[in-house]
C-alpha cells in the first residue's frame, strides 16, 4: 500500500503557459486519478454577440486563442458565409489555405518549444522559436501583424498578397525545411528526449475512440481522422494532401505527427502558391444572416465546430465555438492515469493544450 | 542591491488572456529579441521574481491568483499589465465574467499597450519598470517601508470576484 | 461543408428517445462532436451533434425553462465538459451524469450564476 497524496498543479506553474488547475491523485509516485478544474480563462464571450454586429464579431472570434487566431477567424466567417450562401473567389480560398498552413506551422514550432522547455531542453525551445520567427516575419510583411492578424473578413480575405511576394515566401520556406529537420531530428534521436517521451501516456486505440479525441492526439494512435479531407472551404482537394498517422499511441508518437504535419503544411503551401489563380480576393456582403448553420475546420489541434444562429437582423443569436481542446482533455484525463507523477507535464503538453480555446 | 536594476527576473501570468500576449513575452526570451543577453531570467518562482508580467483582462475566477502570486512577491516588486486587456478589458471589457484589467486586481506600475502587444513594446515596458522598480529600491534602502507598503497596496476585492472557500 | 441533418426529438419522446437515439448512433460507430444549447422564448433549444466519415448528424429538441434532460455520459463520457458547461451557463438540470465528473455547478466558477439564463435583453430575438 503507497502513500496517497493530492498534489494541486497550477494555475501558475513554470511548464504551464496558461491557468489550469488538476488535482492529481498520487500513490506514491503514480497518479491513480487527475481531476481537472478549469474556468480560469472563461470570458464568456459567445454571449458578446448580442452587442456587436455580425461583420465586427470576426475580431472577437480571433482573440478566442491567439495562437489558433486565424483559424477562429476562418471558422467564424465560413460559417457566417454558409449560412447567407456567399461563394468566395477561388483566389480568397487560396489565401486562406495559405495563411491557414502558416498558422499550422507556427503552431506546431511553438508547441515544439514549449515541449522541449517542459522537459529542460532549452536549446531546442530558443531554436525551434528562432525558426518560428520566419513565419511570423511572412505574416507581418503580408497582414502587418505578428499573432492577431484579422486577414479573413465575411466574403473574403482583407488584403492580397502581391504573386511575387508569394514566389518569396516559397523560396524561405523551402529553405526553412532543411532548418526544421535539424532540429528535429535532434529531438527524435536525443536518447534522454526519446527517454521521457517514449512509452508515456498511452493513449490506445480504443480509448482514442471512446474519449473522442481529435488531431493529432487520435492521429497517434492510428486513427486517420482529420477534417481536411473533407474540407471544401479551403482547396485542400486540389494539394496532396493525406492525413498522418502513425500507432505508437505514445507521447512520442504525437511529437512525430506534428512534427511531419509540419513538413507536410510546407509542401502544401509551396504547391498553392503554384497554383493560386488571378481574381478578386473579396465579393460584398448583402443582407442579414438568417436560419443556422454547422462548420467544421482542422485546425492544428484538432477538428474545430462552429455554429451560428440568425434571425434576419444585424446581430446573431448564437454562436458556438467546439475547440479540439474541449475534446483532448477527456482524452488527456485518460492517459494520465497510471503515469509517473513526473511525466505529468510532459503528457499535459501532449495535447497541445489551448485553454482559452475551450473556455473562450 | 543595484544588480536588481540590471538582472531583473520575471514571473509571468496569464491573466485569462487569450494567449496572444503571452507567446509575444516568451518570444522575448528566445533569439530574436532575447532579454536573456540583459540577464533577465525568466523564472516560475513569485518569490525569486522583480517584475510582473500580467497579461489578460483578468476574470472572476482568476482575481484572488492574480493576487496571491502579487503577495508572494518580495519587496521591491513592479507590475507590468501587458496588452489591451490588461489595461482595460480590451475587447472584452462588456462580458459578464471579466474584471476590467489587471489594475482592479493589483496596483500597476507600467502599461503596455496593443493587441497582441509587440515584444518591442514589452521590453520598452520592463525598461520603464526597471526606473520604477529602482525608486522603490531606493526607498526600501532608506527604510522607508510605509510609503513603499502605501504604494504596493492591494486595491479592495472587487465585486465579481469568486473567491474560494479556502481563500476567503 | 456542413451537413444539415437534423432529427428532432418530440416533447413526449424524451428522455428515453434521447438515450435510445444515442445509442442507436453509438452503435453505429458515431463519434461524438458537440452539444449546443441555445436560448430561446420557448426555453433551451439542445442541439447534439455526432460524426461518422465527416457526416454530421444532429438531434435537436427543445425543453421548457426547469426542465430537466438524462445526461448521455454513460454512452459518451467526453459529454462531460459540454453538459457541465451548460449545466453552470445556462441553468439547464443535467441528471445522472457519470460519477467523477458531475461538477456540481463549481466547473466553471462565475461572478454570477447562470449569465445565460435569462432571454437577451434588446430584442435580438
Amino acid at each position: 500500500m503507497g502513500k496517497h497524496t493530492v498534489v494541486p498543479f497550477g494555475p501558475q506553474h513554470p511548464v504551464l503557459p496558461e491557468p489550469i488547475h488538476l488535482d492529481l491523485e498520487l500513490d506514491d509516485e503514480k497518479v491513480v486519478r487527475a481531476i481537472p478544474s478549469i474556468g480560469y480563462i472563461h470570458r464568456g464571450l459567445e454571449k458578446l454577440v448580442e452587442k456587436r454586429e455580425f461583420k465586427e464579431y470576426v475580431f472577437i472570434a480571433e482573440r478566442i486563442c491567439g495562437i489558433c487566431a486565424f483559424g477562429h477567424g476562418w471558422g467564424y466567417c465560413k460559417s457566417v458565409e454558409g449560412l447567407m450562401n456567399i461563394e468566395i473567389p477561388l483566389r480568397a480560398k487560396y489565401l486562406r489555405t495559405i495563411w491557414h498552413e502558416l498558422s499550422r506551422i507556427h503552431s506546431h514550432l511553438l508547441w515544439l518549444g514549449l515541449m522541449a522547455d517542459g522537459m529542460g531542453f532549452e536549446s531546442l525551445f530558443m531554436h525551434s522559436w528562432r525558426l518560428r520567427e520566419k513565419v511570423l516575419d511572412i505574416f507581418e510583411k503580408t497582414t502587418g501583424g505578428r499573432v492577431i492578424f484579422s486577414a479573413c473578413k465575411i466574403g473574403g480575405v482583407r488584403r492580397d498578397i502581391e504573386d511575387s511576394e508569394l514566389h518569396g515566401i516559397a523560396e524561405i520556406l523551402r529553405g526553412m525545411r532543411d532548418e526544421v529537420r535539424e532540429i528535429t531530428d535532434i529531438f527524435f534521436k536525443e536518447p534522454t528526449s526519446v527517454s521521457r517521451l517514449k512509452d508515456v501516456g498511452i493513449l490506445s486505440k480504443e480509448a482514442a475512440v471512446a474519449t473522442c479525441a481529435v488531431g493529432p492526439m487520435v492521429r497517434a494512435s492510428g486513427i486517420p481522422l482529420d477534417y481536411r479531407v473533407a474540407d471544401t472551404s479551403g482547396v485542400y482537394r486540389e494539394l496532396n494532401f493525406t492525413p498522418v498517422t502513425t500507432d505508437t499511441c505514445d507521447c512520442y508518437g504525437r511529437c512525430w505527427v506534428r512534427v511531419q504535419e509540419i513538413f507536410a503544411s510546407l509542401d502544401m503551401i509551396c504547391q498553392a502558391i503554384e497554383k493560386i489563380p488571378a481574381g478578386d480576393i473579396a465579393v460584398p456582403v448583402k443582407g442579414n444572416p438568417n436560419g443556422e448553420y454547422f462548420a467544421r475546420l482542422e485546425q492544428p489541434r484538432g477538428e474545430a465546430f462552429y455554429y451560428v444562429k440568425g434571425n434576419n437582423t444585424t446581430h446573431l443569436t448564437r454562436f458556438r465555438v467546439r475547440t479540439p481542446t474541449n475534446m483532448n482533455l477527456p482524452a488527456m484525463v485518460e492517459a494520465l492515469k497510471g503515469c509517473d507523477y513526473a511525466d505529468v507535464p510532459m503528457i499535459v503538453l501532449t495535447i497541445d493544450p489551448c485553454i482559452s480555446c475551450t473556455e473562450r | 542591491m543595484s544588480f536588481m536594476k540590471k538582472s531583473p527576473w520575471v514571473i509571468h501570468y496569464d491573466g485569462s488572456s487569450c494567449n496572444g500576449c503571452d507567446i509575444e513575452v516568451l518570444a522575448c526570451l528566445t533569439p530574436l529579441y532575447d532579454i536573456e543577453r540583459f540577464g533577465i531570467v525568466n523564472t516560475g518562482n513569485p518569490k525569486h521574481a522583480d517584475i510582473f508580467l500580467v497579461t489578460g483582462a483578468v476574470n472572476a475566477q482568476n482575481v484572488p491568483v492574480v493576487r496571491q502570486i502579487y503577495s508572494q512577491m518580495p519587496e521591491p516588486k513592479v507590475v507590468v499589465a501587458v496588452g489591451a486587456c490588461a489595461a482595460s478589458g480590451g475587447v472584452f471589457h462588456d462580458c459578464y465574467n471579466i474584471i476590467g484589467g489587471v489594475d482592479k486586481a493589483i496596483p500597476v506600475d507600467v502599461y503596455v499597450p496593443g493587441c497582441a502587444a509587440r515584444p518591442q513594446a514589452i521590453i520598452d515596458g520592463v525598461v520603464q519598470g526597471l526606473a520604477v522598480l529602482e525608486a522603490k529600491r531606493k526607498l526600501l534602502a532608506e527604510g522607508k517601508l510605509e510609503e513603499l507598503e502605501q504604494k504596493d497596496q492591494l486595491p479592495p476585492l472587487p465585486p465579481q470576484t469568486h473567491v474560494k472557500e479556502d481563500q476567503a | 461543408m456542413s451537413s444539415q441533418d437534423l432529427v428532432t426529438i418530440k416533447p413526449e419522446n424524451r428522455p428515453t428517445d434521447l438515450l435510445q437515439e444515442v445509442e442507436n448512433l453509438k452503435f453505429q460507430g458515431y463519434r461524438f462532436v458537440q452539444i449546443c444549447c441555445t436560448r430561446v422564448p420557448e426555453g433551451f433549444e439542445l442541439t447534439y451533434s455526432f460524426d461518422k466519415n465527416y457526416e454530421l448528424k444532429n438531434l435537436r429538441f427543445t425543453l421548457a425553462d426547469g426542465e430537466g434532460i438524462t445526461s448521455i455520459t454513460s454512452l459518451y463520457l467526453p459529454a462531460f465538459v459540454c453538459e457541465n458547461e451548460i449545466h453552470d451557463l445556462f441553468g439547464v438540470p443535467i441528471n445522472h451524469i457519470a460519477k467523477g465528473v458531475d461538477f456540481g455547478g463549481k466547473f466553471f466558477r462565475l461572478a454570477e450564476k447562470t449569465p445565460w439564463h435569462d432571454l437577451p435583453k434588446g430584442g435580438a430575438h
